[in-house]
């Protein structure tokens, strides 16, 4: 078998690779250092194995944009791209994102210039209270880019992962449908 | 939440001796089941072994016809396989009715396979449950049981299986290939969830410490035309009340072949044995889906609050069987 490793190991892990007899490390259960991707910027941050990415962003960086609705997978508040997908921060450990880019609502504007989609979302007042709104974005955004805002009920059903207490639905589907017609055009017009 | 360390390997030599050789280690792949449970308390490793870099987590068209799943193989990228889409619909299907895109972009076949009970008792680290400590009683049998299973029971737990993905492939009568310390071996699908009866913190036959390295598919050409129904409180982001998964071939306007998944009713992914046999040979109708449906849900044993699920379970089957008739019908 090709041995395929789709992220980088622990530097002392790496190390003692093919050596006969040793076993790879065991970090924790107390703070280890760990490297950290998030927005572009590489940080080092003192975590334990059990540290949600969630929890290290928001607790140790100051990365306070994802939000922490239930914990346990049922919200969407906490959405984050990690290697450009979306995922879920409240159940990836921080420890497992070593070595893999981390993108957070802070990362989406460039500048003082918003992302598309959050222009979209303050034209089209997708959101109330705003808790779940860090979410919605990235989930929006990752949804435009996986191709999956064809019709409402699409957008609906690829957006079902971000729960909304004040139920902007309608709104961020409209925010949603907006970028996707404003790139359909920009596209037409080259 | 409870500490734990953590080991990072890169080969799965190391992975299963790592896990096999301590009692309180445990597999880490997409987390989603494993960091939630942790997190409530109800898992208790000393470590897990983050498993996400092996390299068992490719999708290929095997040389039969069949697909092999990798066991890290994400659900989101199985959904989107051209090939699962175009062979095995249902299968497709059900991965993408299930937990939400950021999950599916986490979660893995394997980790699918072995994910827990979303039992509220067996959740809820109090409570009376023979699943998380065994003699203690089962809190849902007097309890709030709405939600629990009519088939495969036994007096000591009535959880249902939650997987969606495991139902299309109990239909598919795919293999579960495993690599422990003595080497590898296979294990269809339908001898992989075991039915609660005097044991069910037993869940699996596979011993502490086995990894799951793919899911082999076998071809099925009537697959292509294949159903999956889920029925659920909402319509997106909810495990199934009652869900079908149907593989049906009709010859000539009757059914010459059908394989039936039920999800959402039964304490494991449920094969529909008996609907199959009363409708093999049958007239390719309703009356035939009916009879055969009514057939299968005879032997259902339901509690307090969840008798609906019986008449739920029926339909649903119906209801695929037809879309699955017309469909396959629309093939010739
Ligand atoms: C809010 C929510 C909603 C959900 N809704 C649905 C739904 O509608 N339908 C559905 O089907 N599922 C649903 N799920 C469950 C989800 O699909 C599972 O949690 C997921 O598939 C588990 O995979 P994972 O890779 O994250 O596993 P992990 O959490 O990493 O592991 C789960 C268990 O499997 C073991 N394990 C992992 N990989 C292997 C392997 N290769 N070999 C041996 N053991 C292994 C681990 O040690 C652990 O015990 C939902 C989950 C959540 C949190
Ligand atoms: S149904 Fe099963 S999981 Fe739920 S409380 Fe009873 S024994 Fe535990
Ligand atoms: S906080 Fe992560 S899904 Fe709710
Ligand atoms: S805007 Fe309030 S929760 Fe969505």
């Amino acid at each position: 078998m090709t041995r395929q490793t789709s992220r980088p190991r622990l530097p002392s892990q790496a190390r003692r690779e093919g050596r006969e007899g040793t076993r790879p490390p065991e970090a924790g259960p107390g703070e280890v250092e760990i490297a950290l991707t998030v927005n572009g910027t590489r940080r080092t941050v003192r975590v334990e194995p059990r540290v949600s990415l969630l929890d290290a962003l928001r607790e140790r960086l100051g990365v306070t944009g994802p939000k922490k609705g239930c914990d346990q997978g049922a919200c969407g508040a906490c959405t984050v791209l990690v290697e450009g997908r979306r995922v879920l921060g409240c159940l990836t450990l921080a420890i497992t994102c070593e070595g893999r880019p981390v993108t957070t609502v802070e990362g989406l504007a460039d500048g003082d210039r918003l992302h598309p989609v959050q222009e979209a979302f303050i034209a089209n007042d997708a959101f109330q209270c705003g808790y779940c709104t860090p979410g919605q974005l990235m989930s929006a955004v990752a949804l435009l880019e996986e191709g999956r805002a064809g019709d409402d009920a699409e957008i609906a059903e690829w957006m079902s992962g971000n729960i909304c207490r004040c139920a902007a639905y309608p709104n961020i589907r409209a925010a949603v449908r907006q970028v996707r017609d404003a790139r359909a055009e920009g596209e037409g017009g080259r | 939440m409870r500490p734990f360390s953590y080991t990072r390997v890169s080969d799965p030599a190391t992975a299963v001796e790592e896990v096999a050789s301590d009692p309180d280690s445990a597999f880490l792949a997409g987390g989603t089941t494993e960091v939630d449970l942790i997190r409530i308390g109800v898992a208790r490793p000393r470590r897990v072994v983050d498993i996400n870099a092996l390299p068992v987590s490719r999708i290929e068209e095997a040389p039969d016809g069949g697909v092999r799943l990798g066991g890290l193989a994400r659900m989101s990228d199985v959904a989107a396989h051209p090939v699962v889409r175009e062979r095995y619909p249902v299968l497709a299907r059900a991965l993408e009715s299930g937990a939400s895109p950021q999950l599916r972009n986490m979660a893995t076949m394997g980790g699918n396979m072995m994910q827990r009970v979303r039992c509220s008792y067996f959740r809820d680290g109090d409570a009376a449950c023979n699943k998380r400590a065994p003699g203690s009683g089962c809190a849902a049998i007097g309890g709030v049981n709405r939600g629990h299973a009519v088939l495969g029971t036994s007096e000591h737990c009535i959880a249902v299986h939650p997987s969606d993905a495991a139902v299309a492939l109990t239909a598919l009568e795919a293999v579960v290939r495993l690599r422990g310390p003595d080497g590898e071996r296979s294990v269809p699908v339908g001898d992989f969830f075991l039915p609660p009866g005097d044991t069910p913190e037993r869940e699996h036959p596979v011993e502490h410490g086995e990894l799951i390295t793919a899911i082999d598919v076998p071809p099925v050409p009537a697959a292509r035309t294949s159903v999956y129904l889920k029925v659920r409180d909402r319509e997106s982001y909810e495990f199934a009340l009652a869900s079908a998964a149907v593989v049906l071939r009709v010859q000539d306007g009757a059914v010459a072949e059908a394989r039936i998944g039920l999800g959402g009713v039964a304490t494991t992914p449920w094969r529909a044995h008996r609907a199959e046999e009363a409708l093999v040979g049958a007239p390719a109708e309703g009356a035939s889906y009916e009879l055969a449906a009514v057939r299968e849900m005879r032997e259902a044993v339901p509690r307090s609050m969840n008798a609906y699920k019986v008449e739920l379970a029926e339909r649903t089957m119906v209801r695929a069987l037809r879309t699955a008739a017309a469909r396959a019908e629309g093939v010739g």
